[in-house]
C-alpha cells in the first residue's frame, strides 16, 4: 500500500497547513477507509465476473420483491393496529360505517381508504409476496434442472428451501393479519389442523390462540411472527444465501474458453451494478403497476371476521394451494382408538404431506450425490436433458405438485366445467399418484431422445433441409457440419459413470465392508444403474474423428456430382460449405459479422452464429 | 481478454473429443464503432431517466390531486388516486430499470472477462493449522482432564434450554372440558344469526334453511350492553352457530335415541364443520345436503348429518330441539358431543353407539 503524498500539508508558512483539494466521494472513502479497510476486503468484490444469463435472473425477482416486501410492509405496520379489539367502523367505506369489528380490519380499512397511497402500499405488498414466492420456487426449478445443486452448492440449496418454507409461512402469517372473513377462515382452519396432531394437539390449539378460538390473541403474535421473527430470519438467511453466492462463484453455461476452473462473464462494477440494479427497479416497476391496477385481496369486500360466517369459494392463497388440495382430496378417514382419535384425514395431507415433501426437496443434493458417487466440485451448468432421470424426478414432483394444487381449486373447476365435484374428487385421488409415474417416464425417455439428437448433430451434423435426389431416385437430406464452438458446447459434458460394487468409488474401500454395507451398495448401484444406465453419452474422440472422416468422403461424393443449375442458388452456397473440414467451421462469408446472411439459407446461419476460434 | 487462453490445452485430454476452443474474440457492437448510433444510444437512456423525473413529478402531483376517501371508486372502480400513484410510481421506476440496463447494454464496455476459480475448501495446511489451534485452546481449557466440571456445565446448559419452554406455558390456559361444551342448553330459543328474532314452527317452509344462533348471544344486560361481549361472543359464536332446515317429516331417519330430536321435520344442526372447523353454508334443498365451501365435506341432514363425501371423518352433531310455551324453537340441551374438528383426546364412540343401538333395534324387530 502506497501512501498518498497528495494530501500531505503542503505549506508551514503563515497561512494554516491545509491538505490539498480532493474530491468529497474520495475523502469520504478514505475516512471510512481508515477506520474499517473496507479497501482491502472490497477490491477483490467490485470487478468480480459474473457469467450472463437469462435464468440467473429468477433468483433476482426473488430477492427484489423480498426488498419491496420489506419497504412496502415497513410503511404498512404505520397504520396497522395488530389488535382484535372491538371497534365500530367510521371509515371512508360507506357499507360497513357503523358495524363492529376489530382494530386489526378497521385498521386494514384506514390503509385502504384513508391513507393517501395506502391501498396502492397493501395491494403492492400483497402481490410482491406472490412473487417472491413463486420466483424462489422458479429458481429452485433451474437450479435442479441444471445441476447447480451439486457440490460445493448443497448448503446453499438447503438455505434455499428454507427460504421457500419460511417465505411460504411469512405468506401465510400476513394475509392472516387484516382479520377479514377470508383470513379468518383460514386461521379456523390452522386451529383445525393443530386439534388433528396427536397427544399435544388441543394444548397446542389452546396455547396459540390463548384459550380457545378465536380469543384475541392470534392476530397480535401473528403480526410479531410476521414482522420480526420470520423476516429476521430470512434477511439472515439471505445474506447468507448471497455470501455463498458470491464465495462459490457463480455457475456457467459451459461454451468455448468455459472450463471448471473458471468464470467468465462481465464485472460487477459496473455492468451487474447496472443490469442487476436496473433489474430492481424493472421489478418494482411492474409491482408498481399491478398494484395500481389489479385488486387483491379486497377485505371491504369479504367483510370483518365472523366465526358463524363463510363465504363460498374460500381459497388460500395461490403458494398454500397444494396442501389445501391434498386435504380436499383426502378420504375421510379417522381411528378410534384406546379413547382416543387419530385424524388421518387432516394430519396425513397436512402435517405429515408437507414436511415429508419438503425434507425431500431439501435432502436432494445428498440423495444425488450418495447414489451417484460423485465428490467433485461442479461449475459447469449441465442441461436438463443430460441428467434424464433428475429431471424426470423433478418434473414428476411438479406434476403431483400442480394436481395437488388443481384439486385444490376442484370447486372452482367443477363451476367453471359444469362437472361433478366428486368425480372431480375421485379423479384426483387416483391421478396425484398415476400422474408423476407418467410425467416422470416421458420426461426421462424425452431427454434422451434429445441426448440422442445432440449426439447425432456431433457426428453427423445438423439438418440442413436440403433434399437431395441420387442417381438411383432415392431422396436424402443433406446433413452439414455444426460449428466447433457448438461442437465443443455440446460435448462438455461429463460421462456418467454407473456405480459398481466394489469399484473403489466409495470412500469406505471394499475390504471394509460388511453385511449392510455391502447390501447399501447393491441398493446403490441399482438405483445408480436406473439413474445412468440409458443416457446417451457423448461421441468419444475415435467416434468422432471417424464420423468426420466418413462425412468428408461423402461430401466428396456428392460435390463431384453436383452441377450448379439455374434456380439452384441454395444449392450452390451449400456446396460451397461442404468443401470445408467438417467441424472446422470457419465460414468465410460468416465471419464478416453476417454479410453474408442476406442470400444464404437461414438454417445454416443459425448453426455459424459464432465464428470459430480458428 | 484475447481468443486463446493458454491456460486451455490444444489437445483434448482423454477421450475428450473435442479441445475447448478458449473465448471466441470480442464482437464490436454497433454502438462501439458508430459514433451516430452511440449518440442515439445516450440520448435514448438519458430521455427514460428524463421520462422517470416527469413521472416522479407527476406522483407527487397525483398525491395531492387526486383525493381518496369518498372517491374512493373513480375509474373501473381502482380509485383516481391509487391508479395515478401506482401508474406514476412504475413507469417512473421501469424507465430508470430500463434504462441503466440499456446504458449497460449499449453503452458501458462489453468485453468478457475470465475469473480463476478456487476450491471452496480450505488449503491442507490451512486445515491443519486450524485443527491444531482448537485442539490447543480446548487443551488449554482442560475441559477434557476435568470431567466433573464438564458435566456440571452440560447439566446447567441443559436445564438454561428448558426455561424458555417453560415460560411458554402462560400462552393460553389448558383445555379442561371446554371443547365438550357450547352455549346452549336447556329451553335456550334458537334464533336468527344476525337480527335475533325467535323463530316458530310456522315460519318455516318445507326446504327453508335459516342460519341460526343461540339466543344468549344477544341477550341485553338491564344497561341495554349485551351480556356476552368480546372474545366471550366470538367463542359462543364460533361453537353455538347452527342450522335449521324443514323437510319432509318421513324422509328423516333418526338414529335410535334421537326420534324427538326434531320437530315436526324440522332439524338442527351445528354449522361447524367436524373436518377443521369451516362454517358450513350450501344446501342441496332437493337432498338434504350440506356442503362445506372450504373442502367440499357433504352431510345428510336426513340421516343424522352422516357424511357422505369428502374428507369430514364424523358426522354433524345434532341440536335436539323443541318448542317452547310461545310456540318458538328452543333447544331440548347442549350439543351431546364436541361441535367442530377432532382432537386427540375426544373419545368418539358415540357414533358407533348409535349404530350398534340401530342394528339392536333393527333385530328386534
Amino acid at each position: 500500500m502506497s501512501i498518498d503524498t497528495s494530501k500531505v500539508a503542503t505549506t508551514n508558512a503563515t497561512t494554516p497547513a491545509k491538505a490539498s483539494k480532493s474530491n468529497p466521494v474520495g475523502a469520504v472513502a478514505t475516512y471510512v477507509d481508515d477506520r474499517t479497510g473496507l479497501a482491502t476486503a472490497m477490491k477483490k468484490q467490485i470487478r468480480k465476473v459474473f457469467p450472463d444469463h437469462w435464468s440467473f435472473m429468477l433468483g433476482e425477482i426473488a430477492l427484489w420483491s423480498f426488498i419491496i416486501l420489506l419497504l412496502t410492509g415497513v410503511f404498512l405496520t404505520l397504520w396497522f393496529v395488530p389488535s382484535m379489539g372491538e371497534t365500530t367502523y367510521e371509515g371512508s367505506y360507506n357499507q360497513l360505517r357503523g358495524i363492529e369489528v376489530s382494530e386489526a380490519y378497521a385498521s386494514t380499512m384506514k390503509i385502504s381508504f384513508d391513507v393517501r397511497g395506502g391501498l396502492l402500499m397493501r395491494q403492492m405488498h400483497h402481490w410482491a409476496a406472490m412473487i417472491f414466492v413463486a420466483a424462489m420456487m422458479v429458481h429452485l426449478l433451474r437450479v435442479f434442472f441444471t445441476g447447480a445443486h451439486r457440490k460445493p452448492r448443497e448448503l446453499n440449496w438447503v438455505i434455499g428451501s428454507l427460504l421457500l418454507i419460511l417465505g411460504t409461512l411469512e405468506g401465510f402469517t400476513g394475509y392472516s393479519l387484516p382479520d377479514d372473513l377470508l383470513s379468518g377462515t383460514g386461521i379456523r382452519a390452522a386451529d383445525g389442523f393443530m386439534k388433528a396432531s396427536p397427544v399435544i394437539g388441543t394444548y397446542m390449539s389452546f396455547f396459540v390462540f390463548g384459550g380457545e378460538f378465536p380469543g384475541d390473541s392470534i392476530i397480535p403474535r401473528l403480526f410479531t411472527v410476521h414482522v420480526l421473527l420470520i423476516p429476521g430470519i430470512l434477511l439472515a438467511l439471505v445474506g447468507a444465501h448471497m455470501l455463498l453466492l458470491v464465495y462459490h462463484k457463480h455457475t456457467q453455461w459451459p461454451g468455448p474458453g468455459r472450463t471448471e476452473q473458471n468464470v467468465v462473464g462481465y464485472p460487477l462494477l459496473p455492468i451487474y451494478a447496472a443490469k442487476a440494479g436496473g433489474f430492481f427497479f424493472i421489478v418494482f416497476g411492474v409491482v408498481a403497476l399491478m398494484g395500481a391496477t389489479l385488486s387483491i385481496n379486497p377485505v371491504w369486500k369479504f367483510g370483518p371476521y365472523d366465526p358463524s360466517k363463510v363465504t363460498a369459494g374460500s381459497q388460500p392463497d395461490w403458494y398454500m394451494g397444494w396442501p389445501d388440495g391434498a386435504l380436499r382430496i383426502m378420504p375421510g378417514w379417522e381411528t378410534h382408538i384406546f379413547g382416543v382419535t387419530i385424524s388421518w384425514n387432516v394430519m396425513l395431507p397436512i402435517l405429515i404431506l408437507p414436511v415429508v415433501m419438503f425434507l425431500l426437496l431439501m435432502m436432494l443434493p445428498f440423495i444425488e450425490a450418495w447414489i451417484t458417487g460423485d465428490k467433485r466440485d461442479h461449475h459447469i451448468l449441465q442441461r436438463p436433458r443430460d441428467a434424464p432421470t433428475r429431471t424426470a424426478f423433478m418434473v414428476a414432483l411438479m406434476t403431483m405438485y400442480g394436481l395437488f394444487w388443481a384439486a385444490g381449486g376442484n370447486d372452482i373447476i367443477a363451476i367453471k366445467l359444469h362437472a361433478s365435484i366428486n368425480q372431480i374428487t375421485y379423479f384426483m385421488r387416483v391421478a396425484v399418484f398415476v400422474g408423476p409415474v407418467i410425467a416422470f417416464f416421458i420426461t426421462k425417455r424425452w431427454c434422451i431422445s434429445l441426448q440422442r439428437h445432440d449426439r447425432e448433430m456431433l457426428l453427423h451434423g445438423y439438418e440442413s433441409g436440403i433434399i437431395m435426389r441420387s442417381t438411383e431416385g432415392g431422396y436424402t437430406e443433406r446433413h452439414l457440419p455444426i460449428s466447433e464452438d457448438r461442437a465443443y458446447t455440446l460435448t462438455a459434458r461429463e460421462r456418467d459413470e454407473v456405480f459398481t460394487p466394489g469399484s473403489g468409488v466409495d470412500e469406505h474401500g471394499v475390504a471394509a465392508k460388511g453385511g449392510i454395507g455391502r447390501r447399501l451398495d447393491s441398493i446403490r448401484a441399482k438405483l445408480s444403474a436406473t439413474m445412468f444406465a440409458d443416457n446417451i453419452q457423448k461421441p468419444t474422440r475415435e467416434e468422432l474423428e471417424e464420423a468426420r472422416h466418413h462425412a468428408e468422403h461423402e461430401h466428396e461424393l456428392q460435390a463431384g456430382l453436383d452441377h450448379p443449375a439455374p434456380g439452384h442458388e441454395f444449392d450452390d452456397h451449400s456446396l460451397r460449405n461442404a468443401g470445408d473440414v467438417p467441424l472446422r467451421g470457419a465460414h468465410d462469408e460468416t465471419a464478416g459479422a453476417g454479410t453474408g446472411s442476406g442470400g444464404s439459407g437461414g438454417h445454416h446461419d443459425d448453426a455459424d452464429d459464432q465464428p470459430g476460434g480458428r | 481478454m484475447s481468443g486463446h487462453d493458454d491456460s486451455l490445452p490444444a489437445v483434448p485430454e482423454g477421450d475428450e473429443p473435442i479441445p475447448n476452443p478458449g473465448l471466441p474474440p470480442h464482437e464490436w457492437r454497433p454502438t462501439d464503432i458508430d459514433p451516430r448510433l452511440e449518440k442515439r444510444a445516450e440520448r435514448q437512456v438519458a430521455t427514460l431517466f428524463g421520462v422517470a423525473t416527469i413521472a416522479l413529478i407527476g406522483f407527487f402531483v397525483s398525491y395531492f390531486v387526486f383525493q381518496i376517501g369518498d372517491e374512493w371508486d373513480t375509474i373501473g372502480s381502482l380509485g383516481a388516486s391509487n391508479l395515478m400513484l401506482g401508474g406514476t410510481l412504475g413507469i417512473a421506476f421501469l424507465c430508470i430499470g430500463v434504462g441503466l440496463i440499456h446504458w449497460a447494454r449499449k453503452l458501458m464496455v462489453d468485453e468478457e472477462m475470465v475469473e480463476i476459480r478456487h476450491p471452496a475448501s480450505s488449503s491442507d495446511e490451512d486445515r491443519a493449522t486450524t485443527v491444531g489451534l482448537v485442539m490447543q485452546g480446548v487443551d488449554d481449557s482442560g475441559i477434557g482432564r476435568r470431567p466433573l466440571v464438564r458435566n456440571s456445565l452440560l447439566g446447567a446448559l441443559g436445564l438454561v434450554g428448558l426455561a424458555p419452554i417453560v415460560m411458554l406455558r402462560d400462552l393460553g390456559p389448558l383445555p379442561g372440558d371446554k371443547l365438550y361444551h357450547t352455549i346452549w342448553e336447556p329451553g335456550m330459543r334458537v334464533v336468527r344469526d344476525v337480527v335475533g328474532t325467535p323463530i316458530k314452527v310456522s315460519d318455516l317452509q318445507i326446504g327453508d334453511l335459516v342460519n341460526c344462533e343461540p339466543e344468549a348471544i344477544f341477550a341485553l344486560g338491564d344497561d341495554g350492553h349485551r351480556l356476552i361481549e368480546g372474545v366471550d361472543l366470538q367463542i359462543a359464536k364460533s361453537k353455538g352457530a347452527v342450522i335449521l332446515l324443514r323437510m319432509e317429516p318421513d324422509d328423516i331417519t333418526p338414529w335410535a335415541g334421537r326420534e324427538n330430536w326434531s320437530v315436526q321435520g324440522i332439524v338442527c344442526y351445528s354449522k361447524i364443520c367436524t373436518h377443521v372447523g369451516c362454517p358450513i353454508s350450501l344446501n342441496e334443498r332437493t337432498t338434504h345436503h350440506l356442503l362445506c365451501p372450504c373442502h367440499q365435506s357433504t352431510f345428510d341432514l336426513a340421516d343424522n348429518g352422516k357424511v357422505i363425501f369428502g374428507p369430514a371423518a364424523r358426522h354433524l352433531p345434532q341440536l335436539p330441539i323443541e318448542v317452547d310455551d310461545e310456540g318458538y324453537l328452543v333447544a331440548q340441551s347442549d350439543f351431546t358431543e364436541p361441535v367442530g374438528p377432532s382432537f386427540w383426546e375426544r373419545d368418539n364412540t358415540e357414533r358407533e353407539d348409535a349404530e350398534r343401538d340401530q342394528a339392536e333395534l333393527e333385530e328386534a324387530e
